[in-house]
């Protein structure tokens, strides 16, 4: 080997050897020093800075999600219930592809696209870290069991238990209950966050909308100690939520599902009112449909298939339908005109057939082409004579039948506990300029005194404004509610604008007059609904209705045969029973069911039938 | 010329002799650099016990890789240096052969091709054998040349240098190929480069940095940047600097306890038993923990460099005090990275972090430091 470094200072390299390496040792000195002067900053000075954060970091606070209170009808039969359903979610930080994640899942269960829009929708909304956010709601066994045997390939994905609203009796209560549907961004600016932060469910209609605070509960908080992941290691500490209140309602779910079998297959309403409390006993709007579909949200195609059904499955008839009262309303006319004084109880006049305002003028038909011969008021409304009230409605004007036509209760909310409930049309003097912007004729007014032209009612309406009659001028406001169940003591407030005054005739002896006609509608020779009325071991007051849908013109004869379905006249009913003690009050609307006597008073008769007999039963039972 | 010139007689030697030899100097280890090495893989299982989630199967497997690193540190101990000198040469050549092995056939994780799968051979990876061979081949080289360094022997060894470093920096590695530069640049300095020349470096470095922030990859700049700012992405790259340095400052003084660290066990700290274990020691022990593994450290460089100042020959002494610099690289970047004044780069804590290839080539060169040490012969050449 050819050495060429003779000139190599073994002495002088080792010295520089030296020298460099102290001065090496020194910087390591240097910088350890640097080191242990960053620890002692990190963990003396800012110690309680990250002590602070670190316990931020592992204990969280989680809300824990109240139990909904039940819903009860008035005999303890549960009408909304809460059932364990599975959902399907997915943590997106434990995910690394969210996408192929659903498509896998897509293989194993069925994922619609809706499903992966509500998914997507669901995940920009607000959530915390590592929240499972649900893709496909209430899977079958057979589902779980075909993911739940995936899981080791589907990182982040799980099925957690929930408890979700269920209505057993689906249709058929729809309008009575409403339904609760998943909470919306708009909803959760209205609630109180915190309370609804481990809510999905929100009272989206009806009783459920309206009892929502009672309904909902308080929700609990846990401190919980998690790691990284978001995963839940220990409860540190546990505040239990308050479960919602449970609720009774008047409601009786077997009259309810009687009415609607009484119905059948006919478009139409039907509102059953208890006259002693108010307490609505039935309240069916047929068709309905299924708000078990809304809970976990309601696909577009079922959506759209109900909202463009032309039966309107959707709109609730018995509290939002405006109908023309007709004759239901002759009572309420009948009684303006003898407590005004416009006429006295004994008036009679002689019914031809027709009405003019003017020799040689229109002709306002009574809807028997012939007449009635001599009627008087006791006779005009057991056989239902329009000649009687346009007379009488033309005596009066309109100030007298619109004052009392309102204080029964028309054109206003009165239901305490319908958010949806809708006032309708109460026309007057003053509404007609105001809405139509023409002065009141007297037409008007004879349209008016058999409840047709501008005049519009709801199902709901009707039977409170019978119920008046009824409860002999005493004013209870309907309403659902019968207790809330851990609260005896809750009583409903009635708000200031819903409520009235009982009405005062100048003499009780005309409520005996109306009722004695109404049970002359049902039981008399010549009344609209004897037919309805025949055979009952109780007595029943009512009136029978026949609303135009519509007009026809002078001399123009009616065939209900030639006009097509949708334009049949509506058959309404009002009445109560029994007529001397009611324990019922009942309103059918029929929708183009022809007529009052033919089509909607043998619906009330079935559910007089039910309610009472049962009745019977029951004291029978209680005698044995 | 002939050695026996320059021959003289030492008078330790003498007593050395007088005394005979004992069993213990046949196993060439040194007692102290033993002992401290023992100490810190103790207090490093220790440690890593909590680290790992307290498994028993994850502290058994570290045990394991002690056994065989420091069977493999007593090996090398027995090894006279003077064939380390004689073979670096070559090991250089067959180390550049496998580090463009690794790039062209390598397999590896993450998106680095690190390892190399020989038929025949256990996985290994190239890299963190250049950590021996590197210095050991500058040493080599330096061991020739009359010292202080001219340029063009500078300049040679930088070419020799930059070879790994470049080959390991493509894989990439950012973390290998610094530690291997920087065993280089230290073997010119301990060489006694002249300190003009090191200014002269030292500028040219500075101004070589934009051009070094135009060749890096993406992760790689985002270090620096979250580096700079962890607070930008306190989710993303930050988390790991962010939860560290809660880790470490939430221990405070005495530490939260033994096993009792929230961040380290509730898995908020990420590579918790890689190479973010000193934050779960400074978070269950405290600073006081941190200043006793400093303190332990800090004795293993100064033997090493005590052994490297004692060295016979020119190149025991670049070697062993190149490789005991590098050690103290591995604790000042690692620590540095953890508590949140460097950027991260994938440096483990040396002798604590899970990782048995970083476990091996670390007493493979205290090995070296020993056979240095142990072989001294009574004259000196």
């Amino acid at each position: 080997m050819r050495r060429h470094s003779p000139i190599k200072d073994h002495l002088s390299e080792r010295r520089t050897f030296a020298s460099r390496t102290l001065l090496a040792f020194a910087v390591v000195v240097l910088l350890m020093g640097a080191l242990a002067a960053r620890m002692v900053y990190l963990q003396v000075f800012e110690h309680d800075r990250y002590a602070t954060i670190s316990d931020r970091n592992r204990v969280q606070l989680e809300p824990i999600a109240p139990t909904r209170g039940l819903i009860y009808d008035r005999n303890g039969r549960l009408l909304a219930d809460n059932r364990p359903t599975h959902n399907l979610s997915i943590v997106r930080e434990r995910t690394d592809d969210i996408d192929a994640t659903i498509a896998e899942l897509a293989q194993l269960v069925p994922v619609t696209e809706r499903d992966i829009a509500g998914f997507h929708k669901r995940l920009r909304e607000r959530r915390r870290p590592y929240e499972p956010v649900v893709l496909r709601f209430r899977m079958s066994e057979a589902e779980i069991a075909r993911v739940a045997v995936n899981f080791h390939r589907l990182p982040g994905v799980q099925i957690d238990a929930d408890l979700t609203r269920y209505y057993p009796y689906a249709s058929s209560l729809v309008h009575a209950l409403g339904y609760v549907g998943r909470i919306n961004e708009r909803e959760l600016e209205r609630v109180d966050q915190q309370n609804y932060s481990a809510t999905h469910h929100i009272g989206k209609l009806g009783v459920e909308k309206f009892y929502e605070d009672r309904l909902h509960g308080k929700v609990g908080l846990q401190k919980v100690e998690t790691d990284a992941r978001g995963q839940i290691l220990r409860v540190l500490e546990r505040e239990d939520p308050q479960p919602g209140q449970d609720i009774r309602l008047h409601l009786d779910i077997e009259l309810q599902l009687a009415a609607e079998q009484a119905l059948g297959e006919q478009r139409g309403a039907v509102v059953a009112l208890d006259p002693r409390t108010g307490g609505i006993l039935a309240l069916v709007s047929h068709p309905g449909y299924d708000p078990n579909l809304f809970v976990t949200g309601i696909s577009g195609r079922d959506y759209r298939a109900l909202q463009q059904s032309e039966d309107l499955p959707l709109f609730n008839r018995a509290i939002r339908g405006r109908y023309p009262p007709a004759s239901t309303i002759k009572m309420m006319v009948g009684l303006a005109a003898i407590d005004s004084g416009t006429v006295s109880p004994a008036y009679t006049i002689s019914d031809p057939g027709w009405y003019q305002l003017t020799e040689g003028g229109r002709y306002y038909r009574d809807w028997k082409r012939w007449g009635h011969g001599k009627v008087n008021l006791k006779t005009a409304i057991a056989e239902s004579c329009d000649t009687y009230f346009y007379d009488i409605g033309h005596r009066m004007g309109v100030d007298p039948m619109s004052d009392y036509l309102g204080r029964f209760g028309f054109g206003r909310v009165t239901s305490l506990d319908l958010p949806e409930a809708n006032g309708a049309i109460l026309p007057s003097k003053e509404w007609k300029r105001r809405v139509r912007g023409r002065p009141w004729y007297t037409g008007d007014s004879l349209n008016l005194s058999i409840g047709q032209g501008f005049m519009v009612a709801t199902p709901l309406q009707l039977a409170t404004a019978t119920m008046v009659i009824a409860n002999r001028g005493r004013w209870v406001n309907p309403r659902m509610l019968q207790r809330v169940i851990d609260e005896p003591e809750f009583e409903l407030p009635v708000p200031e604008r819903k409520q009235l005054a009982d009405v005062q005739l100048k003499r009780d002896g005309y409520w005996d007059h109306i009722i004695t006609a109404m049970e002359e509608v049902m039981h008399g020779e010549h009344g609209t609904a004897r037919r309805s009325g025949q055979g009952a071991d109780y007595r029943i007051a009512g009136k029978t209705g026949t609303a135009q849908v519509v007009g026809i013109k002078q001399d123009e004869e009616y065939d209900a045969e030639a006009l097509a379905e949708r334009l049949r006249d509506h058959g309404l009913f009002v009445g109560f029973a029994p007529s001397r003690d009611p324990q019922i009050v009942v309103a059918v609307v029929v929708e183009n069911g022809g007529g009052g006597s033919s089509a909607a008073a043998p619906v009330a008769r079935e559910l007089f039938d039910f309610y009472m007999l049962r009745q019977k039963d029951v004291q029978l039972a209680d005698q044995g | 010329m002939n050695y026996r010139d320059f021959q003289r007689t030492m008078p330790e030697a003498a007593v050395d002799l007088r005394r005979g030899r004992s069993l213990w100097s046949y196993t060439h280890l040194d007692f102290i650099l033993l002992s401290l090495l023992l100490l810190l893989a103790s207090y490093g299982i220790f440690v890593f016990y909590s680290a790992s989630g307290q498994s028993v199967a994850a502290v058994e497997r570290q045990l394991i890789r002690y056994g065989v690193a420091f069977v493999v540190m007593m090996l090398i101990a027995c090894i006279n240096p003077r064939h380390f000198r004689r073979a670096a040469p070559w090991l250089f050549v067959i180390g550049i052969g496998t580090l463009i092995a690794v790039l062209l056939v390598g397999v590896g994780a993450k998106g680095a091709q690190r390892w190399l799968q020989l038929p025949g051979l256990p996985r290994f990876q190239p890299s963190e054998l250049m950590k021996l061979i590197v210095p050991m081949t500058l040493a080599w080289y330096f061991a020739e040349k009359p010292l202080p360094p001219s340029l063009r022997h500078v300049g040679v060894i930088l070419v020799l240098m930059a070879m790994p470093v470049l080959l390991i920096a493509k894989q990439p590695d950012l973390g290998t190929s610094l530690l291997i530069a920087s065993s280089g640049i230290f073997v010119i300095l301990l060489s006694g480069i002249l300190w003009r020349y090191v200014l002269a470096a030292a500028a040219l470095a500075a101004a070589s940095g934009p051009l070094l922030w135009m060749v890096m990859r993406d992760y790689q700049r985002q270090r620096v940047l979250t580096f700079l700012n962890p607070e930008s992405d306190p989710l993303g790259a930050g988390w790991n600097i962010i939860q560290s340095k809660t880790a470490i400052g939430s221990g405070g003084i005495y530490g939260k306890g033994w096993l009792n660290g929230t961040q380290s066990q509730l898995d908020f700290l990420p590579e918790s038993h890689t190479d973010f274990i000193i934050a779960v020691l400074a978070e269950e022990l405290g600073l006081m923990g941190v200043l006793a593994l400093l303190a332990i450290y800090l004795c293993i460089i100064a033997r090493g460099l005590y052994i490297a100042a004692n060295a016979q020959d020119t190149f025991g002494r670049l070697l062993a005090g190149s490789l005991s610099l590098t050690f103290f690289v591995y604790v000042f970047v690692n620590i540095g990275m953890v508590s949140g004044i460097l950027p991260v780069v994938g440096v483990p804590l040396p002798l604590v972090s899970f990782g048995g290839t970083s476990i091996v080539t670390l007493l493979a060169g205290f090995g070296i430091i020993m056979s240095i040490h142990t072989h001294r012969t009574m004259v000196t050449r």
